[in-house]
């Protein structure tokens, strides 16, 4: 099931995406994206590397984050035409993610039926992690 | 920048702007999509739609596609445009800076489908400097541009990297 255009409010929220991101989700991802890097993967490493709390998450994880929750809100008759995110804050173990978004706006454009969204990632404290947006095409 | 003190180096300067050599990645197969997705979703279980070839068939796509953030070259010989030199910026004694990533926007065209072979080309875009948490910092922005080997648009990413 799709979510569709015409159902769609400017104010409408993202519903709420959360994982409890450790060793088990990095290493994870690391193995598919052959990201391999010392400080992902070592606590004295990411402590060399600037943080006090060792070793931290990939950016490019929690960026899929992001674009699984815009998934799984519009289903597979939706497109995630456009996401992006600046990562402000680390990821460190044990933290648990949570994608949220709000729709700022609906346009027609190029034929496409288009919602556009403020999203951020917001860790265990409530802290802001990741600000981004996304464009989404609904039917 | 602070006290004259600079990462750019030489080769960076020589190639803002100019898109690199193409690389074009392995085919893409269902068990690569499958694990991605078994990966990204971990713990749950990732959508249909990236590894069940039936349910995917009686979609809009008629098939198994990739999540849109699925990376094909993952497991290429060539590490791509970060693990250049045009990209990576140095210390002034010569030692290697730490990278790390600081966002990216993406845009995305046609879907990655089994079979696909990805076609990449990049560009050094611009830097900045500056003295923060971290010490001295170079930012890089960089754009990666996707093809498929039907030459329609993939994906164009916008990024920037963190080099202290």
């Amino acid at each position: 099931m799709s979510l569709r255009f015409k159902d769609i409010q400017v104010g409408d929220r993202l519903p709420e995406w959360s994982r409890q991101t450790s060793f088990p989700e990095w290493n994870r991802y690391a193995a598919v994206n052959h990201e391999f890097v010392p400080f992902h993967m070592d606590d004295e490493a990411g402590r060399a590397a600037g943080n006090p709390k060792g070793a931290f998450g990939m950016g490019n994880l929690r960026y899929a984050y992001i674009v699984n929750a815009l998934h799984d809100w519009i289903g597979d008759e939706g497109i995630v035409r456009e996401a992006g995110c600046q990562h402000r804050v680390l990821n460190c173990k044990d933290d648990v993610l949570t994608v949220v978004g709000e729709v700022t706006e609906k346009v027609i454009e190029d034929g496409e039926q288009r919602v556009r969204l403020e999203i951020n990632v917001v860790n265990q404290d409530g802290v802001p992690t990741c600000p981004g947006h996304a464009v989404v095409v609904l039917p | 920048m602070s006290g004259g003190v600079t990462y750019v180096t030489d080769t960076m300067r020589e190639a803002q702007g100019k898109w690199g050599e193409n690389r074009t990645s392995p085919p893409i197969t269902e068990t690569d999509i499958r694990r991605w997705s078994i990966a990204t979703f971990y713990p749950e279980k990732p959508p249909r739609i990236y590894w069940d070839p039936e349910y995917a068939a009686a979609t809009r796509w008629g098939g198994i596609i990739a999540p849109p953030d699925f990376n094909p070259f993952a497991w290429s010989f060539d590490r791509g445009p970060s693990a250049r030199l045009s990209m990576r910026g140095q210390r002034p004694d010569g030692s290697a800076v730490t990278g790390m990533n600081g966002g990216q926007t993406d845009t995305y065209g046609v879907p990655m489908r089994p079979g696909d072979a990805i076609t990449e080309r990049s560009r050094l875009i611009g830097w900045w400097e500056h003295e923060g948490r971290l010490g001295h910092t170079l930012f890089v922005r960089s754009e990666v541009e996707w093809r498929n080997q039907h030459n329609e648009h993939v994906r164009t990413r916008l990024s920037i990297g963190v080099r202290f």
